[in-house]
């Protein structure tokens, strides 16, 4: 809400190009770059003051008051003494102010330890200990292992072999992968020394300093030589190096202007639909105060001209009637304001904060492993935490654990994994108490592989040949790259965790995967080590789901071995195998009905000639021009036959805990969960079905899986005709009209069942383009579940937007990783998951914690009691504030229109800051209409909230007419039951100041009873913030109007005696009785009629719970039901490429950061895009905070592979 | 695990943080509303019969003296030209009006709520403080100064507008007129005379000194240290007719207390028979259509006879019960199934 929309900073010229010249101080600093210090605290102490008020009164509300505060000291319109809006004014200033300078002072205190790091800068030949912030532009520094960068750096030399730099960086996108990047030769050759380093004076030119964090232009001019600089050569400030001794560099861009400061842009200012809806509200309430205004200062022309006019004998005034009813629209601003109050914003931002600490102390959302509690980091939202209509999930590392356990095989016709009771023949649910399988024989067995049948490896020690054959393809076929540091520790990086998985139990059952060269692969068979040559890589694609290795082991014998999807491979099978693919079925059925990933491995042997032969076009084809692809794969294909069939496995994605029950948590709260993954549509649907979001008892599962616009739509159109066969073709929009905007809202459909949504990336594609995206939107809305696969980061966010514009929901996306950061962005809520990855998602999510599971209560209880709580603040604000304004109105008509105020003007002060400020502060702290444990019972409680039932225009309309009602009551009552009339001394009854007094006391009593009806949880804190505020009323009272004060100042005090002349009349407490009566007891009435007549869920619910008085009951754990239908899913989660890598000879010349944003792909695999994520497989007691310890990485592998090939 | 060391972050267990606070949770249901609205029904109708009875035994006889008919006693006295016009008004009593009776002054349609016309005063000055006698503030305007530019005490349109009508009360006993003594003691707060209004000091023992320098009001035929010739100490600020005056009205309607009927044979109240109301007619209410009135009232325990109160309460003090009864069928109808 910026009022003034000034913009004082200094516009600086523009830099086009940025030149510097290495070692040479002087003339870098003729450009004047800015130096390495960094600022990000505001206000130093002479500056605070004035900034700060400066930015304060650009927000509306203050702005107004300060006008406000400007009418007031015109004598004429004043119908106000200065206070009244001075001190809420300066105490709202305060509380403001305090709290920027508390963030300033942390800010200041970052900015100093950041600043004062300290970092050796090459000055005249020596290494130097310098601050960071007297780093230069032009410097070069050196740097050592962990440290972090300093600033923007072009990379000189390092101590690695061909000049490499490994860094992390994880503070600038999250991702906790290694990163390579690579000196120029030129430099590099200087190395560390020294010498040549002062000595060096090459001139860089290049971009300016820009916030784009994957690209940078520039050259290197040094003597007569020119060298092109890209993003490979710079190090940014951020990053940490890593597995690097040290290096050396030279500053390019410091403090402020490195891509780093660059990026810490605005982040988007995210407001709830309460906020929206009060800004409406607040336009409304404009309006109606320039109505009242408008409406008096008539009254007061008309009132001249019949009455004033004549009056003139005892007060003689002005003749103009136009300008006596200009000045009285003013005077009446002035005294309506309180329609309007400071405090509402001041409230509103106290509750809010008070409701995320409460989010931020709750141990049901602390995760003990990772030692991480919830936290809110954006305070702003929470009532909307209780309005939630879609959740957008990511599913890896968010659903799942992105943890994959070897879980069961089936080899040959049996099936192992299962442990059987030996006296039922049942089978057993394994848990913690079973023994594992003792590994202890293996050496190199993987500690933290745990598996329950013991009778595998009873079969691997009896040396059967086919379990034999299993675990070999397992140790084979792959693209895991093994780095032993110290010998038996093997460290096993994988692409895809699957993969892992399968190599680490293959491992512990005796069958190590050592190490591999381009041309072997070293595996150790039951203590025996044999290096096999690996002949070819038959690489995973999409289509082919599969992958081969071809290996000639060393006695000399060819085989190849195949595992995939098994619908692909029981294709190539060589018949006789035919009785074993039956009982395989069987068991992969099996598999597939728990929610396992499977996978099928086969093999062949292979003679020496027709290999050769094919080897021979294999080349050919490799090194083709035109269609290599397709004669690749036609080659494959033709070798890939007639297989032998060993066996399959099967994989668990672990979920995370609690997940399935949360999903029919939420779902019972009728909130729609949509899944965008970037896994593919077999994963994604078999993690769908065992977390619950789709069921077996789902109508039907909709699969949108067509390649072309007109299919998808027709498929959608399909999938709505038969959720709802009485759909109409277009009338579903309806027009939407808030300050002239008109979006097109999506009416909700009903579908006559339940029903889930399964598109895939090609569908979604074409789905969100803009002549099918609400075609999409309505069958999708229409569905419980809706699952995307394949889905880019760019689409997450897509889908989040469309959802945003075109129905009248919140939103909120959750998920873990830097892909899912766009969508956190774009909803309305965001929440990251803490304390796995990167921090990416975290440091733009609004809410974080560490587990899916908390999301249910973050919702259910946090949400639902954040919105009730404001919800019934505004009403109540409202209708105290619009009820207390409203009695002038009527008091207008009987004081001549003169803006006269009914109130005392200390009462007008102290009425929202001191009588009824802290019983609506305890409400809306403190309130809750049931517990945390009846909230998780009764998610259907959550549904109020969806619909906005508890605040809106509507509500607000019956809070104004409440408010008219009650304001009527409060001063007529005293009007008619007063007047006229003699006190019990006799004297007479109602001047201005007893009159003042008993339509105070009458709203105070009022209002007083109002809240006590409104608060449903009377904790000690609110029984002391009510009772202590009206006493304080009363205790304030007395003491304004007494005697000492008086004769401190006697205008101000001019109410002396009032009290204790007034409030001694048995009629006025009477009278305040009548009013108080009059006004709560129609509203008890009609809610108490209402919540008999028409009870909500909430009337329902509270009433339980009143009757059992039991205590909330504990959570229920559901068990997941076994499905009994079965589908296959495979497992393999791969990507194209990396056979290419595992044979390539190149990456062991030019080291290819395997999971590095901006390299090019090698090879002939133009599909092979990095992930983005680490998918290095975890064994399951996986370090839960990456930051502590840096996994080896692949990069290092492929050090590990040169060194021992070299 | 090694979980109690691990929690550095956990957050504490009390009952604030994890919003466990012990509380009492009313709810809306039919055993507290029910009773609860025939309990206030039934007690509100008690108060409303004992309000209403009360009011009912007090007297109160009101009169018209403005003089806007012709055939009014005091239409020659309305007249503007009218100058110290006296004229009279009897009534007669049927039975005692029992005492203590107090004696009003009424004004309609005068505006004392209007704004500028309630700040006009200077609280300093009626605080007794002499250097606003000199300078008195801009509130007063335009009674701040004469036209000689000498300051107004005490200033302002409040009391410059102070009531001036007087009135004698004669009793007709054997055909001879007896004045019913009225006592104006008392009449103002105990606190407007004691704390918020003062005398400036005495300068060479006299208040009239202490006022050099000032002007009288326009509209007061004297100055406020001769407000009352016969007491000495009812004068200045201190006058209580003065100080009944400033407390100024909520409501364009109004009544004033003049005096009181407490002394000798009328203490225990006016007996049955015929009353003349002499009336000194000074103060004019014609030019804004305003009406003066006098009247004659007793008290109660509840104050003056007010019948809204009283009928107010029977009325809510019914409606209650009849909500009750209303509340009682509707929940035998719709009574909550348990297995909701």
């Amino acid at each position: 809400m910026s009022f003034f929309g000034l913009d004082w900073t200094r516009k600086k010229e523009k830099e086009v190009e940025r030149k510097i010249r290495a070692n040479d101080r002087e003339y870098n600093s003729s450009f004047k770059y800015a130096t390495n210090a960094i600022q990000t605290s505001k206000y130093n102490i002479i500056t605070f003051l004035p900034l700060n008020l400066f930015e304060q009164f650009q927000r509306i509300a203050n702005a107004y008051f300060l006008f406000l505060l400007m009418l007031q000291v015109i004598p004429a319109i004043s119908s106000l003494s200065w206070f009244t809006t001075v001190v809420p004014l300066v105490l709202v200033l305060c509380m403001t102010a305090a709290k920027d300078a508390i963030d300033d002072i942390h800010r200041h205190r970052s900015d100093r330890q950041v600043n004062n790091r300290k970092v050796n800068v090459l000055i005249n030949g020596k290494l130097v200990s310098e601050k960071w912030m007297n780093v230069q532009v032009g410097d070069i520094i050196k740097l050592e292992n962990n440290q972090f960068v300093t600033a923007d750096l072009l990379l000189l030399s390092s101590s690695e072999p061909l000049n490499l730099v490994y860094i992390e960086t994880a503070e600038l996108d999250g991702e906790t992968n290694l990163k390579v990047k690579q000196s120029l030769t030129l430099t590099g050759d200087m190395t560390d020394n020294l010498e040549a380093l002062s000595a060096f004076n090459g001139e860089v030119c290049c971009e300016p300093p820009n916030n784009r964090l994957d690209r940078f232009t520039g050259t290197l001019t040094c003597g007569t030589q020119k060298h092109s600089l890209d993003n490979e050569r710079i190090l940014l400030r951020g990053c940490t190096i890593r597995n690097t001794d040290w290096c050396f560099g030279l500053v390019l861009f410091a403090g402020p202007e490195t891509k780093l400061m660059q990026n810490c842009g605005k982040s988007t200012f995210k407001r709830t639909s309460i906020d929206r809806l009060m800004n409406v509200l607040v336009l409304f309430i404009f309006g109606l105060l320039a109505l009242m205004c408008i409406i008096l200062a008539v009254g007061n022309a008309i009132w001249e001209y019949k009455e004033g006019s004549k009056f003139t004998v005892f007060l003689p005034r002005d003749q103009n009637k136009a300008f006596s009813a200009f000045l009285t629209f003013w005077s009446y601003i002035i005294i309506l304001n309180t329609v309007v109050p400071i405090s509402l914003y001041v409230s509103m931002e106290v509750i809010r904060l008070g409701n995320s600490y409460y989010i931020n102390w709750d141990r049901n959302m602390y995760h003990a492993r990772s030692d991480t509690p919830a936290e809110a980091r954006t305070t702003t939202l929470n009532e909307e935490l209780g309005q939630i209509k879609y959740i957008f999930s990511d599913k890896t590392g968010t659903l799942t654990q992105n943890i994959m356990t070897f879980n069961k095989c089936s080899i040959n016709g049996q099936c192992y994994g299962d442990v059987i009771d030996h006296y039922s023949g049942q089978r057993l649910e394994i848990t913690e108490e079973m023994t594992p399988v003792d590994f202890s024989f293996n050496r190199l067995a993987d500690s933290k592989f745990l598996f329950y049948d013991h009778s595998l490896l009873e079969a691997v020690k009896l040396e059967s040949p086919e379990v034999h054959a299993f675990f070999r393809s397992l140790a084979l076929c792959h693209t895991v790259m093994a780095e032993e540091k110290k010998e038996g520790d093997l460290v096993y990086q994988a692409q895809s965790p699957d993969e892992g998985a399968l190599v680490t139990a293959t491992r512990s059952f005796g069958f190590v995967f050592r190490s591999r060269s381009p041309e072997t692969v070293t595996i150790e068979e039951m203590g025996i080590q044999r290096s096999y040559e690996l002949l070819a890589i038959l690489d995973f694609n999409n289509v082919r789901k599969r992958m081969s290795v071809i290996v000639r082991n060393p006695e000399g014998k060819l085989t190849l071995y195949c595992k995939g999807a098994d619908t692909l491979i029981y294709e190539r099978l060589d018949p006789s195998c035919s009785k074993l693919m039956e009982a395989t079925t069987e068991h992969l059925n099996e598999f597939a009905g728990e929610g396992l990933r499977t996978l099928v491995l086969a093999y062949k042997d292979l003679d020496e000639e027709y290999f050769s032969e094919w080897k021979q076009h294999h080349h050919e084809a490799s090194i083709a021009l035109e269609d290599r692809e397709e004669k690749l794969d036609k080659l494959y294909e033709e070798i890939e036959k007639d297989m032998l069939l060993i066996g399959a496995t099967a994989v668990e994605d672990k979920l995370q805990d609690g997940v399935a029950q949360t999903i029919e948590q939420l779902t019972k709260a009728e909130i729609k969960i949509w899944v965008l993954t970037g896994d593919k549509q077999e994963t994604a649907e078999n993690i769908g079905y065992s977390c619950n979001l789709l069921r077996e008892e789902m109508n039907k599962v909709f699969i949108v899986a067509a390649n072309s616009p007109k299919e998808v739509r027709q498929e959608l159109r399909d999938a709505r005709l038969k959720m709802c066969p009485t759909t109409e073709q277009d009338k579903f929009l309806i027009p939407e009209t808030i300050l002239g905007n008109t979006p097109k809202v999506v009416e909700d459909e009903h579908a006559n069942g339940d029903y889930g949504l399964v598109i895939n990336g090609h569908s979604l594609a074409f789905a969100l383009e803009s002549s099918m995206e609400l075609e999409f939107l309505r069958t999708a809305s229409m569905c419980k579940s809706v699952i995307c696969c394949r889905v880019t980061p760019l689409q997450k966010a897509q889908v989040v937007e469309l959802v945003k514009k075109h129905k009248k929901a919140v939103t909120l996306a959750i998920g873990d990783g830097a892909n899912d950061v766009s969508m956190i962005k774009a909803a309305h809520i965001g929440v990251g998951i803490s304390g796995q990855e990167g921090m990416q998602a975290v440091l733009s999510s609004d809410f974080s914690f560490a587990q899916f599971r908390f999301l249910q209560r973050l919702l259910l209880v946090h949400g639902r009691w954040s919105y009730l709580r404001m919800c019934k603040f505004l009403r109540y604000f409202f209708y105290k504030n619009f009820t207390f304004t409203f009695v002038h109105f009527w008091y207008a008509f009987f004081c001549g229109f003169s803006a006269q105020t009914v109130y005392d003007e200390g009462f007008i002060t102290l009425y929202n800051l001191v009588y009824t400020a802290l019983p609506v502060l305890g409400l809306s702290l403190f309130d809750q209409d049931v517990n945390a444990g009846w909230s998780l019972e009764f998610p259907q409680l959550y549904v109020p909230g969806q619909l906005s039932m508890y605040f809106s225009k509507r509500a607000f309309m019956m809070c104004a007419l409440h408010s008219c009602y009650s304001s009527l009551v409060i001063f007529f009552v005293p009007y008619v039951a007063l007047y006229d009339t003699a006190r019990s001394d006799g004297r007479d009854g109602v001047d201005y100041q007893s009159f003042a007094l008993i339509t105070q006391t009458c709203l105070t009593v009022t209002v007083f009873f109002q809240l006590s009806l409104d608060l449903s949880y009377w904790t000690v804190v609110n029984h002391l913030f009510v009772w202590g505020s009206l006493g304080m009323f009363f205790i304030l009272t007395f003491t304004m109007y007494t005697d000492g004060l008086f004769r401190i100042h006697p205008p101000s005090f001019a109410f002396i005696g009032t009290a204790r002349n007034c409030l001694n009349q048995s009629s006025v407490w009477l009278t305040v009785a009548l009013t108080a009566v009059l006004c709560v007891l129609p509203v008890l009435a009609y809610r108490y009629l209402c919540s008999q007549i028409s009870p909500t869920i909430n009337d329902k619910v509270r009433y339980k719970v009143h009757q059992t008085k039991e205590p909330a009951p504990r959570p229920r754990r559901t068990k997941l039901i076994r499905r009994s239908t079965r589908r296959s899913g495979y497992a393999f989660s791969h990507a194209q490429g990396y056979g290419d890598l595992v044979t390539s000879r190149r990456f062991l010349w030019r080291p290819q950061p395997a999971r590095s944003t901006g390299v090019t792909p090698t090879g002939r695999s133009p599909g092979f895009k990095p992930t983005g994520r680490s998918a290095g497989y975890s064994p399951a007691g996986r370090e839960q905070n990456p930051k502590q310890k840096v996994e080896p990485t692949s990069l290092q592998m492929f050090r590990a592979v040169k060194d021992s090939s070299f | 695990m090694k979980k109690e060391e691990e929690g550095s972050e956990r957050p504490d267990n009390t009952a604030f943080t994890q919003q466990r606070l012990p509380a009492w949770q009313p709810i809306l249901s039919a055993g507290i509303v029910i009773p609860g609205f025939l309990l206030i029904g039934l007690a509100f109708i008690g108060i409303g019969i004992a309000l209403f009875l009360t009011s009912q035994t007090i007297q109160v006889l009101e009169r018209d003296y403005t003089g806007y008919e012709q055939t009014s006693p005091c239409f020659t006295c309305s007249s503007p030209s009218a100058k110290n016009c006296t004229c009279e008004i009897t009534f007669s009593l049927d039975k005692i009006f029992t005492g203590p009776v107090f004696f009003y002054y009424g004004l309609t349609n005068y505006y004392q709520s209007f704004r500028k016309y309630g700040v006009s005063k200077d609280d300093n000055q009626l605080f007794g403080d002499t250097t606003y006698f000199k300078n008195p503030q801009d509130s007063c305007f335009p009674y701040q100064r004469d036209s000689n530019s000498r300051p107004i005490v005490p200033c302002g349109a409040l009391p410059n507008s102070m009531f001036n009508d007087t009135f004698e009360l004669f009793h007709e006993v054997n055909k001879t007129k007896k004045r019913v003594p009225l006592d104006g003691k008392g009449i103002a707060w105990w606190t407007d005379y004691n704390i918020k209004y003062r005398n400036p000091s005495f300068v060479n023992g006299s208040l009239a000194n202490a006022f050099e320098g000032t002007e009288k009001p326009i509209n007061w035929p004297t100055s406020a240290y001769e407000l009352d010739p016969t007491d000495p100490n009812n004068n200045g600020f201190l006058n209580q007719d003065f100080l009944v005056w400033m407390r100024r009205a909520a409501l364009p309607q109004f009544r004033k207390l003049y005096r009181r009927i407490t002394e000798g044979d009328y203490a225990a109240g006016l007996p049955a028979g015929d009353y003349f109301l002499t009336i000194h007619y000074n103060y004019p209410v014609l030019n804004f259509d305003g009406r003066k009135m006098v009247v004659f009232s007793n008290v109660s325990w509840m104050g003056g006879k007010n019948d809204f109160l009283g009928i107010a309460y029977l009325v809510v003090g019914s409606l209650c019960v009849v909500m009750s009864v209303v509340m009682l069928i509707v929940y035998a109808k719709y009574k909550f199934k348990e297995d909701s």
